[in-house]
């Protein structure tokens, strides 16, 4: 146990230690600097011009994360809750699509934005973005909303309210937290997003953070120090948002996991 | 949005796989060959065979490992559960690539892994792990397992927390000790979580790219290319769309070939 928690922590650990040596250095794999230089910090932050990254960052998740949950929502009370003809063969098609990986599409998905004349802008991956997370999101909101018992929707027939109308004013608040988890899910997966922001953006300062440490990395492969310390920078909003969503976060991490 | 940006690029993927195209010039129809050469060439069945390599450890170490380490875990009744689990999700939460970069520190001739070697007198056994022909992939390998063994943990973790109580004082009075405990009650009780695990993992495996790609990308040689990087370079770096649109195909058929079974498996049993 405290193995399995040794070989999960010290790796953070090593990084850090590297992180606050002298910059220039060469660091070895683990001694604690005698003069830590939490400056390494503040100079890895304006070399690797950290903020925009976080703003660019934030647009793609904005651009991906609300849209994707409607369509999803309502995707997934269609296919759930209303007897669409066909709708068993979209489902199937959509649960095909949810062991597809992105480096299968990844080419043509290169050529489709360029003809669209959105290559190297945030759009592109954005647009990717929405599409690859649908099968996931359709498939989540799906398993929701058939969970709900078909009193509800037949009490608010009685009402004389229509599939549209019970959909905002009865499921939609019904699945707020199925549909917060997937929130969750799909910001996590937008924000480290790497091979889509690669491949489809060429200014790294427009991608992902994710995106743009790898540019860093190809950059300041031998500046072990500066290195490190943008890895951690990189990393902390990450984990920042994790410890404060933590509940959620791994009911929806574990709870994603065994519904995909 | 489904259909525009993953069903009709999945039919353009088909599509180019089929011609001999490096995106500028005009290109030429060439039926199978595309699929031919990779079939047939040991070099280009290299990356299929080092990423199913790579499930050894990014699917057996984090299962078996989380099995144990979940049973464990579940006895445990400690204030800093909380923490424990907190610090497992970890590798999860933060950015494959700067995992990646994290890794390729550690592996370097001046990282921990090196320095405690040394530490420990097997100084002769330092390297750059990375650079090493036979060793880069299991090194590879070990990120993946790093990633994965804490998410397996905890999903089995919550898995056996269900486990009605009942079933274990039966086994007692049965006579059952822990071990018997753990075969006879546990391990069948979370199948479904251990084939979720399986599951995802053994995609990771096969659809890896992050990792690889940031700590060797794909090197020294080819000793750690695997499908997606293998793709990535066919078709941005070589400019040969054909032959990477045709390996996107074989990765994608050979993920459903390999995961559709699993996956019926374990699931069987959970409705007898």
């Amino acid at each position: 146990m405290a193995m399995l928690l040794l070989f999960t922590l010290v790796p953070f650990v090593t990084l850090l230690s590297a992180a606050l040596q002298p910059v220039g250095s060469r660091p070895r794999g683990f001694e604690w600097p005698s003069n830590p230089q939490w400056g390494n910090f503040a100079e890895a932050y304006r070399v690797g011009d950290v903020a925009p990254l976080l703003v660019s960052s934030t647009l793609i998740v904005i651009g991906v994360v609300p849209i994707s949950l409607l369509i999803a929502a309502l995707a997934g009370y269609g296919l759930a809750s209303l007897s669409i003809p066909g709708g068993r063969w979209i489902l199937l098609l959509f649960i095909a699509g949810l062991t597809i990986p992105f480096e299968s599409l990844i080419t043509p998905l290169y050529y489709q934005m360029r003809s669209l004349g959105v290559l190297n802008t945030r759009w592109a991956v954005i647009l990717a973005l929405i599409g690859l997370f649908m099968p996931f999101g359709v498939f989540w909101m799906r398993t929701h909303f058939a969970s709900i018992p078909s009193e509800i929707s037949e009490a608010a027939e009685i009402d004389g309210a229509g599939p549209w109308q019970a959909f905002w004013r009865i499921h939609l608040p019904l699945a707020r937290p199925a549909v917060a988890s997937l929130a969750i899910l799909l910001f996590l997966w937008s924000w480290n997003q790497f091979i889509l922001a690669l491949v489809l953006i060429e200014d790294p300062s427009m991608r992902t953070v994710a995106g743009a440490l790898g540019a860093f990395q190809s950059q300041y492969e031998t500046n072990i120090v500066l290195l490190a310390a943008g890895s951690v920078l990189i990393m902390a909003p990450s984990i920042a948002v994790f410890l404060i969503f933590q509940r959620q976060f791994s009911r929806a991490l574990l709870e994603g996991a065994v519904k995909g | 949005m489904y259909a525009a940006f993953v069903l009709w690029p999945l039919i353009v993927s088909f599509n180019y796989s089929f011609y001999d195209w490096n995106g500028i010039t005009e290109s030429r129809w060439v039926g199978f060959e595309n699929y031919e050469r990779i079939l047939t060439d040991e070099d280009q069945l290299n990356p299929i065979f080092n990423s199913i390599k790579l499930m050894g450890f990014f699917t057996i170490v984090p299962v078996a490992v989380g099995l144990l380490s979940a049973a464990i875990l579940n006895d445990l009744r400690s204030r800093f559960l909380g923490a424990f689990r907190t610090s497992l999700f970890l590798p999860q939460v933060i950015p494959l690539v700067a995992s990646g970069i994290l890794w390729g520190w550690i592996y370097s001739l001046d990282g921990i892994l090196n320095q405690g070697l040394s530490w420990i007198g097997l100084g002769s056994w330092t390297r750059p792990w990375l650079a090493d022909f036979d060793l880069a992939l299991p090194a590879v390998g070990v990120v993946g397992a790093w990633v994965l063994t804490g998410f397996c943990t905890l999903l089995l973790a919550s898995g056996i927390s269900k486990i009605d109580r009942n079933l274990y004082d039966a086994a007692k009075v049965d006579g059952a000790g822990r071990i018997r405990e753990f075969f006879a009650v546990t391990l069948p009780s979370v199948r479904r979580e251990i084939g979720v695990c399986v599951i995802v993992t053994m995609i990771g495996a096969l659809a890896s790219f992050d990792i690889v790609f940031i700590t060797t990308r794909g090197g020294p040689g080819r000793e750690t290319l695997v499908p997606g990087v293998h793709i990535f370079r066919a078709a941005f770096v070589e400019r040969e769309i054909g032959a990477a649109s045709a390996m996107a195909v074989i990765l994608m058929l050979l993920i459903w070939v390999l995961v559709l079974p699993i996956q019926r498996y374990f699931q069987r049993d959970l409705t007898k």
